[in-house]
């Protein structure tokens, strides 16, 4: 896959010399869903404002599509659409006017059937003529997405989709991320939740106090990052485990012994202790594997 | 130049006056039509008249650029705080337009209800004092040139403005004051020779005599000066909006 968006030693600081991004480098591929990941502050909001224009990079380049976000600026933003962690709508226009006016504004020629469509795919073709205002957050939420996709953006940035929003919405909004996926979108979204990068994301990013600590693959992060558990319960708590297995790093807390695993390493898998475990007969009443989410290997990484 | 983009931002603006027509056309024409019935038919028609002009025709131009330039930074200030207020900028400011686009989209819209409501104001007018206007292609150009102007200085104060307070602070103490003292009741030569002169440094005389030069044929001040001065004016707030646009300023980090 080709990049569509490419950062490269991007630093952000303030006029008060708070350093808010700290020579950010990564590309994110055409067509993919990439999920941003930090806690407050980390400086995921500041990036995605510096590709969108809102805010000026004290140093570094970023490209959208090929063109400078900077030196090229109508040409990127052409193909961005955003989605801002703040509810910001236009509170006393109606739903249709406010998409329609959207599209207008990115230059695009009026099209009644596309936004119709896009209305109806978000839910909202029924509420087209209220008022902005009377609407729900979630509903509120929906109207911004509408808004961004409007222009038929070719990447989509979503900062925090689904703060705040029912299950239900959020549910409704992975269907939406995967079906603008499928149609050749690229999108990038922030996200607290991090069971929503770990089912979504293709790759992940996690930024910490505006350092990049690491791209990766979703899957190839979890396996590098990730930890695997067994847990043996045994009926004696008593019971001394075979020396041939004191080489698996173990702990025992009553009738539990507790095996940690590093995914990778091949040599101490759960496959060859389950072979030392029936070799060296040990009776144990039940047994249960457990892996890392992605939560905890962000805890793991961000702690530092 | 993408001009979509301009009739994007133009068409929501002239939406918002349209939603919001009695604030924006019919509360200006009824306390200027108040003007009109006191000033003019009432208390005018005791009156001496003005170089042969009677008073209640003698302040309707001042009168109508009164409410112009209220209205022309009243609309364009807000125009663009608003979405500052509640956060939409974002979309113009990511949008794939430059500094003009939003300039002409805006500035465009504020100035078009301006010249809507300077006309409706005339056209009351008409309904409690005589008026003839003798060069109506000049009070046009006027009408146009100060809209645009002072929706330009609004523009500017939008976006300097960071409370609601501020927007009304440089209208009500700086331009209302000017606009009473730049001779919307009165001609400057009724003044002492010392006022006169105080007078000359006030901007507003110079738009107020070239309209009313429109008008009547007569000013405080040549045709020459009042739009010499208006031009100047129009050229300074636009190179000055534009900058403010480029840089950023208030607008983004």
């Amino acid at each position: 896959m080709s990049s569509m968006v490419s950062i490269q030693n991007v630093t952000k600081t303030y006029s008060g010399g708070f350093k808010a991004l700290d020579q950010v480098s990564f590309d994110i591929k055409s067509g993919e869903i990439f999920a941003l990941l930090g806690s407050n502050g980390a400086g995921k909001t500041t990036l995605i404002q510096a590709i969108c224009g809102l805010l000026r990079i004290t140093e570094g380049a970023i490209e959208v599509g090929g063109s400078d976000v900077v030196l090229n600026a109508k040409n990127a933003r052409e193909k961005i659409g955003l989605v801002p962690q703040e509810l910001c709508v236009d509170t006393f226009e109606s739903v249709w006017n406010t998409v329609s006016f959207s599209r207008g504004l990115f230059g695009k020629p009026k099209d009644p059937g596309k936004i119709e469509k896009i209305l109806k795919d978000l839910s909202l073709w029924d509420k087209r003529k209220n008022r902005v205002m009377t609407l729900s957050g979630g509903m509120k939420r929906r109207v911004m997405i509408a808004k961004a996709l409007s222009h038929e953006p070719e990447v989509l940035f979503l900062d925090e989709p689904t703060a705040g929003v029912d299950v239900e919405l959020r549910k409704d909004m992975w269907n939406l991320v995967r079906k603008l996926q499928e149609s050749g979108v690229t999108i990038i979204l922030t996200t607290h939740y991090l069971e929503e990068a770990e089912e979504m994301a293709d790759r992940i990013g996690v930024l910490s106090k505006g350092k990049l600590l690491v791209v990766e693959d979703k899957d190839v992060l979890m396996k590098k990052m990730g930890k695997r558990q067994l847990i043996l319960e045994v009926e004696d708590p008593a019971v001394n485990l075979p020396l041939s297995l004191d080489r698996f790093h173990y702990t025992q807390k009553g009738s539990f012994f507790t095996f940690q695993f590093d995914v990778v390493n091949e040599e101490l898998s759960i496959g060859a202790l389950m072979s030392e475990i029936h070799s060296a007969n040990v009776q144990y009443l039940n047994l249960q594997t457990k892996e890392s989410s992605l939560e905890e290997i962000f805890m793991e990484m961000t702690r530092i | 130049m993408n001009y979509r983009s301009i009739w994007s931002i133009y068409q929501f603006e002239m939406a918002r006056m349209w939603r919001t027509i009695a604030q924006s056309i019919a509360s200006p024409v009824l306390s200027t039509s108040l003007y009109f019935v006191v000033f003019g038919s009432a208390i005018g028609s005791r009156m001496e008249s003005i170089n042969g002009v009677s008073y209640g025709s003698f302040i309707v131009p001042g009168l109508i650029l009164l409410s112009v330039l209220q209205q022309s930074i009243s609309n364009a200030s807000f125009g663009i705080y608003f979405p500052k207020f509640t956060g939409t900028i974002y979309e113009v400011l990511s949008a794939p337009i430059g500094h003009l686009e939003i300039i002409f989209g805006y500035v465009g819209a504020a100035a078009t209800k301006s010249i809507i409501l300077g006309t409706l104001i005339f056209l009351t007018s008409l309904l409690f004092v005589p008026v003839h206007v003798e060069h109506p292609f000049m009070m046009i150009l006027f009408l146009i040139l100060t809209s645009v102007t002072f929706s330009l200085l609004g523009f500017m104060i939008g976006i300097w403005a960071d409370g609601f307070e501020k927007l009304q602070i440089i209208p009500l103490l700086v331009i209302t004051p000017l606009t009473f003292l730049g001779g919307s009741f009165y001609s400057i030569d009724m003044l002492p020779p010392f006022w006169q002169k105080v007078s000359m440094a006030n901007p507003v005389v110079y738009l107020i005599s070239g309209f009313r030069w429109s008008f009547f044929g007569q000013g405080d001040v040549s045709l020459e000066w009042s739009l010499g001065m208006i031009l100047l004016f129009l050229g300074i707030c636009f190179a000055t909006t534009r900058y403010i646009i480029k840089t950023g300023y208030k607008l983004k980090n």
